[in-house]
């Protein structure tokens, strides 16, 4: 008896964190970048702060900003998950393989992994559709634009990247079919300088639509200045540009991050694969200014269409730059094509660096 | 405005910080004082800069504010390695982390505020002239500035009394602490002046370059800046050329991109650094002139004996 109660106090003083019936869900962030970068993971920690709204006092949220993908990710994620948290999202896709590794020795410990494709009975992985919201804006900018060229400041040449390049000018295209694209290649997620020239030489050469796959304010901020419009990215960037910004295409994670700490909450989290997009409101269009009212009407009812499924911004026939068939009449892009996209459809004026 | 002025006019907005963060580690490293610190001052300049202008409403006091970020900082690093002897390399690197975490912490309440831009000057009559107009008479201050600075650093180091003694310091501090130069007192000054600059550098690119605060908005140019001082063989002027070779080649990259010519984007980005390598194999060929260049003393303690 005596024995019995002395492991009893044991094992609840081992459980302490856990047990007691009063106790928080704890959940822990691991982030790229800093959160102070206004773009993806200044977003991630909208989310975060939006989970700690939602459920007050019922769940506690730590988070750890800057770091590397590598050895240094993998000591972040253990950590958290030896100090007790009950979920632990990786935000980068780079954390992939260092989450993994964790995940195996913390079975208990749920991982939540953003933008990557390995999964186990512990990780989940999550990721967004921002390519829906790139088609509403390619459709926007051949509306908008008066020379018929827009700019894309782009990162580095991987198929999301891609994806999103397509889906825009396929946008465009919809509305204007001789609609060009001139794209700039920078080499950088975020280096407000280099994404600045790179708006510059576009704006010099005729584009009077600037928009981008890089992380900074700044190819908008160029925009204003230069008396051409343009788009944000990942957060709402008007602030910037108040007479150039048309839209942006905003990475909402709050209603992601909420629904799966309310899962563990309600015990009933489950490993799984979402890419959600318009549907999942994980994408979101800021305001819609500076524009005419029925060019917004029209924006809105496509995110709408998108959004019910009625429409989907890869649907054939679309041709690739060589001209080859990629999608079928009447056909949809199947998730696997959208996900290893290595080829700009027809009509991009720039060469793929391999 | 033409193609041309458009592309020339961008060349010299993306070399001017190169040139003035240059400008100011050159000075540093004449004296003999190797600051490895140059992106973490400059992030600092960038962060105080951008704070200076938002709060008193002026991007001149702003420019200000950045280069009383940059020399705080520098004066940190100059009582590291002048007053306790600690390892110029070692404080120079600390030096940037340090930065680099503390211009976070300040810039956190300036996230997402859009920021003051330093206005171009237009000369009545000047920039309107056809070509040469706006590239010549249209900046804003702080080009001018980085141009003058240039020239003034130059005349400096080898047309004054003063710039003679920190030369001295630079390459024997021996010597020139026997002939009654305060060593120690020289380096300082000359940290301090580096530290302006670093911190005017960032200042650009928060308040003139693309006016906001973002984390690590400096993204390496401190670095460039760096070696750039080794391409330039530490002159000022052939630093000049050097900023704007790099900036040249970095926005002529894009504007071939965007004409759709193909070029390999990932050796343009390395270039400021293979141009570096291949100045120091060409520095070093033979001893006379590479013994010529260098500051001697570079990056060596000097304790004064008593």
């Amino acid at each position: 008896m005596m024995r019995a109660t002395v492991l009893a106090v044991f094992a609840a003083m081992l459980a302490l964190p856990a047990a007691q019936a009063a106790d928080p869900v704890k959940a822990a962030f691991v982030y790229v970048g800093p959160i102070g970068d206004h773009g993806w993971t200044y977003q991630h920690d909208q989310g975060r702060l939006a989970v700690e709204k939602a459920f007050g006092d019922k769940v506690e949220t730590v988070y750890i900003e800057n770091v590397a993908e590598g050895p240094d990710a993998e000591r972040a994620i253990e950590r958290f998950a030896r100090e007790g948290a009950d979920i632990v999202f990786t935000t980068s896709f780079g954390f992939m393989n260092p989450t993994i590794k964790v995940a195996k020795r913390f079975p208990d410990v749920k991982f939540e992994h953003a933008t990557g494709y390995k999964r186990a009975d512990n990780v989940a992985t999550y990721s967004a559709r921002f390519y829906e919201g790139r088609y509403v804006i390619g459709q926007i900018a051949a509306k908008m634009s008066k020379s018929g060229v827009a700019g894309y400041v782009a990162s580095f040449p991987i198929p999301e990247v891609v994806r999103g390049i397509n889906s825009f000018l396929l946008g465009a295209q919809s509305v204007n079919p001789d609609f060009k694209l001139k794209i700039v290649w920078v080499n950088t997620w975020f280096d407000p300088g280099k994404e600045a020239d790179a708006a510059k030489a576009l704006i010099d050469q005729g584009a009077d639509i600037m928009t981008q796959h890089t992380d900074s304010p700044a190819p908008i901020q160029i925009a204003g200045e230069r008396g051409v419009h343009g788009f944000g990215q990942a957060s709402d960037m008007d602030a910037f540009a108040p007479a150039a910004h048309y839209t942006a295409i905003i990475d909402d994670w709050s209603a992601y991050y909420i629904a799966r700490v309310k899962a563990v909450l309600d015990g009933t989290w489950e490993s799984g694969d979402v890419w959600g997009g318009f549907d999942a409101d994980m994408v979101v269009m800021a305001p819609y200014t500076d524009l005419p009212e029925d060019v917004a009407a029209d924006a809105a009812a496509m995110v709408e269409k998108i959004r019910s499924g009625e429409f989907h911004p890869f649907t054939g026939p679309i041709h690739d730059q060589e001209g080859k068939l990629r999608i079928a009449e009447g056909e949809r892009a199947d998730e696997g094509m959208l996900l290893g996209m290595n080829w700009y459809v027809k009509g991009v004026d720039d060469k793929l660096p391999q | 405005m033409t193609g041309f002025e458009a592309v020339v006019l961008t060349i010299v907005t993306a070399a001017t910080p190169l040139l003035i963060a240059a400008l100011g580690e050159l000075v540093t490293e004449r004296s003999g004082v190797l600051n490895l610190g140059v992106e973490g001052m400059m992030i600092v300049g960038a962060v105080t800069g951008f704070a200076g202008a938002q709060l008193t409403g002026s991007p001149y006091l702003g420019v200000i504010a950045a280069m009383a970020g940059g020399m705080a900082l520098s004066s940190l690093f100059g009582f590291l390695v002048l007053r306790l002897a600690a390892n110029q390399v070692a404080s120079g690197l600390a030096l940037t982390l340090l930065g680099l975490g503390l211009s976070g912490m300040i810039g956190e309440a300036f996230i997402g505020q859009p920021g003051l831009k330093l206005e171009r000057i237009d000369i009545p009559f000047l920039t309107d002239l056809p070509v040469v107009g706006t590239i010549l008479f249209g900046q804003d201050p702080l080009v001018y500035a980085s141009v003058t600075l240039a020239v003034c650093v130059s005349r400096f180091l080898f047309r004054t009394r003063a710039g003679l003694a920190l030369r001295a310091v630079g390459n024997n501090h021996a010597s020139a602490h026997m002939l009654g130069v305060h060593v120690i007192r020289t380096r300082f000054l000359a940290v301090l002046f580096g530290g302006a600059c670093s911190g005017l550098a960032g200042g650009y690119l928060s308040l003139a370059y693309t006016p906001q605060w973002v984390e690590g908005m400096t993204a390496g140019r401190g670095w460039i800046a760096l070696a750039l001082v080794v391409f330039a063989s530490w002159m000022p002027l052939r630093a000049a050329v050097g900023a704007y070779l790099f900036g040249g080649a970095l926005i002529l990259q894009f504007h071939a991109q965007a004409e759709g010519i193909p070029l390999p984007s990932q050796f343009l980005s390395a270039l400021p650094y293979i141009a570096t390598v291949a100045a120091l194999v060409i520095l070093s060929r033979d001893r006379w002139t590479a013994r010529n260049d260098s500051p001697s003393c570079l990056g060596q303690v000097f304790v004064p004996d008593r």
